[in-house]
């Protein structure tokens, strides 16, 4: 996109380095004159914060590795001299074992509000697609990693996982053995953890690169869903403005994540992780990290291996066509009576799942999860592409400067009286 | 044959191209294999040894529990009541109609015979790994008498048969043989 400004390089030295690499010139572009909606909210800030956790977390963890020992025999034991022998230790695993919770935290609230404001939809389909792909290598990063301290839930996590590639016909079992490296979840199974455990966030580093390359050549939505249409009057500079409310964001969220590290480091861990791998017993109740808790719950739901399997990974498939089975050519729920409700409900069907997924498979818990079960297909597969065709959507504001300052700025008058807020 | 010949006719060309092109890919199709390969079971893990045991310190009634391949294997010793109850059922009633034991035919059907040790029907010996997501179930639990997995409720009956839950398949029988009377070899 045109940006508000153009990179001009002043001395000597500038002017040489950009005639052969323009590295600042696109660092200006993309991070200095770049336009943004002047209308954002700081949801929009969570993009810049789950930059910083990816950072955050590749650091941590590349330390983490100096003292981790990745075997069968040893691993648990080198997490517990992390702990108490290794300087800051402590607080080096704790920030990365909440960080990641704080990582699903923070791309959860990313994609409700991309689903809310309608983001998925043209022009930023690709835009959203690489988006559930970084989820998708985020959930794989996170399993394998859960896997690394070899606890009983470590163990189990991985045995009950892997064991969902043998419900596919025929070729199952030989994947799942040749995801072990044995015949069981063992030292193999670690090492192989251990290798794509580092690997992966590098992955998601480069997807990440392509996510904010094409935000940055489609532009950002934003909570009125209007098209940018005068970079002067609906658009900021990305800095100062947008670098500073990601800051502010950034400082709010990272409080948060101070407060579980210092004071509940271990709240959103399990018990039963600080038991040493045991191949011989599971836990009486398995349960894997909180954020995988809806797509178990949706798991268990079906009373079919294969089923279940294809339901858990459909709940995720299904984000990749979201944007062809919401037809709606409004984006943003503000201007959608029908689908705002809808969307709130879904929330708190993807939230009720959550929790069915911590609780033991018996009674109405397993009645419950095959409601929510449904209905979290149903909300995509039905009520999003028939909302489309009948919900009677609210008049759009003519432009962004339109909806932020009223229509005499914007000098739009038609569409004057159709916003009916004139504030975000 | 010219340079100019070859732009006059774009066929031969195209045809060296994709010719190289494939075996190019089948070059790389070749590399590939050894960074897929190396991932499963080494020779070690395949060479793992059988595991003996001695059933005399199992009593009537009780189930042990031994490594075998790093997964546990039960060796449950069936009182009466357990065998009758397992013979009483009838071959509808089992989601998994397969014996699925390696010392029988793949055909062999989940009859209570077909699944205890052949002449000695106290025995049951049965991989204790769940067919659904590989939990290790609870002996002596669950409504059909014999194991309850605990992970996802898979309940099996006391031969060891899938009876309710989402798990697919019966216990496994692993390929076992007695060596006396008192004595059985894994694997």
């Amino acid at each position: 996109m045109q940006g508000h400004s153009t990179y001009r390089p002043t001395g000597g030295v500038a002017k040489w380095l950009e005639d052969r690499l323009p590295i600042v010139g696109l660092v200006h572009s993309s991070a200095v004159a770049y336009p943004v909606p002047r209308n954002l909210n700081y949801l929009w800030t969570f993009g810049g914060i789950l930059t910083f956790m990816l950072v955050a977390q590749i650091l941590t963890g590349v330390v983490l590795v100096m003292h981790y020992v990745p075997d069968a025999t040893k691993a648990f034991e080198s997490v517990e001299k992390i702990m108490r022998d290794v300087n800051y230790g402590w607080l080096l695993r704790y920030l990365h074992a909440n960080g990641a919770s704080m990582f699903f935290i923070a791309v959860y609230i990313h994609m409700f509000r991309g689903m809310y404001y309608g983001s998925y939809k043209a022009p930023r389909e690709v835009l959203w697609i690489l988006g559930v792909i970084i989820f998708l290598l985020m959930m794989a990063t996170a399993f394998m990693g859960y896997v690394l301290p070899w606890g009983q839930m470590s163990f189990w996590g991985a045995t009950v996982i892997t064991n969902l590639f043998s419900a596919i016909p025929i070729v199952g079992p030989s994947i799942v053995t040749w995801l072990w490296g044995g015949f069981s979840v063992d030292d193999a199974t670690l090492k192989h953890f251990f290798s794509l455990h580092y690997l992966l966030p590098f992955v998601i580093a480069g997807v990440v690169g392509l996510h904010i390359w094409a935000l940055h050549h489609v532009g950002q939505n934003n909570p009125d869903g209007v098209e940018i249409k005068d970079i002067r009057k609906d658009t900021v500079p990305f800095t100062p403005y947008a670098t500073l409310k990601d800051g502010v964001g950034l400082v709010f969220f990272l409080i948060f994540f101070a407060y579980f590290v210092f004071y509940i480091p271990n709240y959103l861990g399990h018990a039963d992780n600080y038991i040493k791998a045991n191949p011989l017993v599971t836990p009486a109740h398995i349960v894997p990290e909180w954020y995988f808790l809806p797509f178990y719950a949706i798991l268990r739901a079906i009373p079919s291996k294969l089923g279940g399997v294809i339901a858990m990974f459909g709940a995720i498939a299904v984000l990749f066509v979201l944007p062809w089975l919401d037809r709606s050519k409004v984006r943003s729920a503000k201007y959608r009576p029908l689908f705002k409700q809808f969307f709130w409900v879904f929330v708190a069907v993807a939230v009720l799942l959550g929790w069915l997924g911590s609780k033991p498979p018996e009674g109405v818990y397993v009645t419950l999860s095959r409601l929510a079960t449904a209905y979290y297909f149903i909300h995509f597969l039905v009520i999003l592409p028939l909302l489309g065709t009948f919900e009677k959507t609210k008049p759009l504001p003519a432009s962004i400067a339109d909806s932020v300052l009223g229509s005499s700025y914007g000098g739009a008058h038609a569409a004057a009286a159709a916003a009916p807020e004139t504030r975000g | 044959m010219t340079a100019t010949d070859d732009a006059h006719d774009p066929g031969r060309r195209d045809f060296l191209f994709l010719a190289t092109g494939a075996w190019a890919a089948a070059g790389a199709g070749f590399l590939a294999w050894p960074f897929i390969s190396q991932m499963n079971p080494d020779a070690a893990s395949l060479a793992l040894g059988s595991t003996e045991v001695d059933l005399g310190q199992i009593s009537e009634g009780q189930v042990i529990s031994i490594k075998w391949r790093g997964k546990p294997v039960f060796i449950w010793n069936r009182t009466k009541a357990q065998i009758e109850e397992a013979k009483k059922v009838d071959l509808g009633q089992l989601p998994d109609k397969s014996a699925r034991n390696e010392n029988l035919p793949s055909d062999a059907q989940a009859t209570d015979v077909n699944r205890a040790a052949s002449g000695k029907e106290n025995w049951l010996v049965v991989v204790g790994v769940c067919t659904h997501l590989g939990c290790i179930p609870l002996s002596n639990s669950g409504d059909f008498g014999g194991w309850l997995c605990p992970c996802h409720g898979s309940h099996y009956d006391s031969a060891g048969r899938i009876r309710r839950g989402p798990a697919p398949e019966n216990l496994h029988v692993p390929p076992y043989a007695f060596e006396g009377d008192s004595k059985i070899k894994i694997g």
